[in-house]
């Protein structure tokens, strides 16, 4: 069996299906991604987008097939899939009641990530949150609680992105910093998975992905 | 271990910032406790022989209410969601907030307790063995508790679902710690009764967690 760290970053679904309730979303679902790539996925509301990126974070099991990340099923090795990729659903996992810093700092130690003060505040400026560092959660736009999960993103060493609707609270100038971080991480060979209603154009090696939502 | 202190640190500062919501499993338990004098009897031979089971029945159901939330607002806001796609095992993390619960809410009974106690005028070798007990077997409350609530986290109205999976589990941990306070206060023994408990204890810490975060998995997905 090759060991997972010597094969190169990839993702593979293989045959993927996927039901809600009685409904097929999707079935037969094949594709790979390799470093460098963003996959846009495309579709009506309801046609299972945020079910297959809850499939390829690994959160819920699709009915049918596998997610492979480095050519092995990610179920088998969590830990090395969970510290390489990093999740950003709608509900961002951050608590009313912390500060940004403080929020920033419990996700980052849940990543596995080592950091310094430092860093929490560099990644929350480069995350456009200058200023309102310390203030509670609570007292944030949802934009700007949206930026606290961006520069989680920022912060983590994370290869693979996974976002759900990414841009929906983003200001202009929030949705130009986000697609210019998206653009860097994939010029550093990373890869993201990405839904958006938005007409987004991020530059680079970008694959668009429609799911029609069967019947 | 990074991880562990982290959440467990996020935990105690959440609970702190709302404390107000903190006292309530507390109130509960000092409420039921003192009213029984008033409902059945001041009579202090009465109130001496039902006592462990009074205290330990009112810590049994504020700790059962107070667990009730322990996943709830991380279900909410999507921080479970993060701690299960977390690098670290989920069950280490899951013991961090159990840890952190039974911390603000176990332990204010355990301080609680021997006054109580000597409301209900139980003699001192009693009091100790009623310390003895909460203390093995709150931490088991909690964890056995947990596993109930990781299986509900994702029902709206989990609360009677919880009650009935999890109350056959606490009947044991009454029967052992009640039996073990009115053995003392009979000047009996009781290292049988509080080594059941422990060793229960140790097997809960044990396997729990693991229990915990495989219900978990599966109400999230």
């Amino acid at each position: 069996m090759p060991k997972c760290a010597d094969a190169p970053p990839e993702l593979a679904a293989l045959d993927l299906e996927c039901f809600r309730g009685d409904r097929l979303l999707f079935s037969g679902l094949n594709f790979r991604l390799r470093p460098g790539q963003l996959m846009q996925i495309e579709g009506a509301n309801g046609s299972g987008k945020t079910s297959l990126l809850r499939i390829l974070s690994g959160l819920s099991r699709p009915s049918e097939g596998e997610v492979h990340w480095r050519g092995r099923d990610i179920l088998s090795q969590r830990s090395v899939y969970f510290s390489e990729m990093a999740y950003l659903g709608h509900s961002l996992g951050i608590k009313p009641e912390l500060s940004a810093v403080e929020n920033l700092r419990v996700a980052l130690a849940l990543a596995g990530v080592s950091f310094e003060s430092a860093d929490l505040y560099r990644a929350l400026g480069a995350a456009g949150l200058d200023g309102s560092e310390d203030i509670p959660a609570r007292s944030l736009s949802a934009g700007q609680k949206q930026r606290i999960a961006f520069a989680r993103l920022l912060a983590c060493s994370a290869i693979l992105w996974v976002l759900d609707e990414p841009f929906t609270a983003l200001d202009v100038t929030g949705i130009a910093r986000l697609r210019g971080s998206l653009e860097n991480h994939l010029d550093q060979g990373g890869m993201a998975v990405l839904t958006s209603h938005q007409a987004v154009h991020v530059r680079g090696d970008v694959v668009k992905l429609a799911l029609t939502g069967m019947i | 271990m990074d991880a562990f202190y982290a959440l467990l640190k996020r935990d105690l500062l959440l609970a702190f910032r709302h404390r107000g919501e903190l006292a309530n499993p507390l109130l509960f338990f000092m409420m039921v406790v003192t009213l029984y004098p008033l409902g059945v009897s001041p009579e202090v031979e009465l109130l001496r022989r039902i006592a462990p089971g009074v205290i330990w029945i009112a810590a049994l159901l504020a700790a059962l209410f107070s667990l009730e939330n322990l996943f709830r607002s991380d279900f909410e806001d999507g921080a479970l969601e993060q701690m299960l796609l977390s690098a670290y095992p989920l069950s280490l993390l899951v013991l961090a907030k159990v840890l952190a619960h039974w911390l603000v809410s176990g332990l204010p009974m355990l301080l609680l307790a021997p006054l109580l106690g000597l409301l209900l005028s139980m003699p001192e070798k009693a009091i100790y063995a009623l310390e003895l007990t909460l203390g093995l077997g709150t931490p088991l409350l909690s964890l056995i508790g947990a596993i109930g609530v990781a299986l509900t986290v994702g029902l709206r109205r989990g609360g009677i679902l919880l009650t009935l999976l999890v109350l056959p589990l606490y009947i044991p941990v009454l029967i052992f710690a009640t039996n073990a306070v009115t053995a003392a206060s009979a000047g009996m023994p009781v290292s049988g009764q509080i080594y059941f408990l422990a060793a229960l204890l140790v097997l809960a810490l044990t396997l729990a967690p693991v229990a915990i975060a495989a219900a978990l998995r599966i109400s999230m997905s």
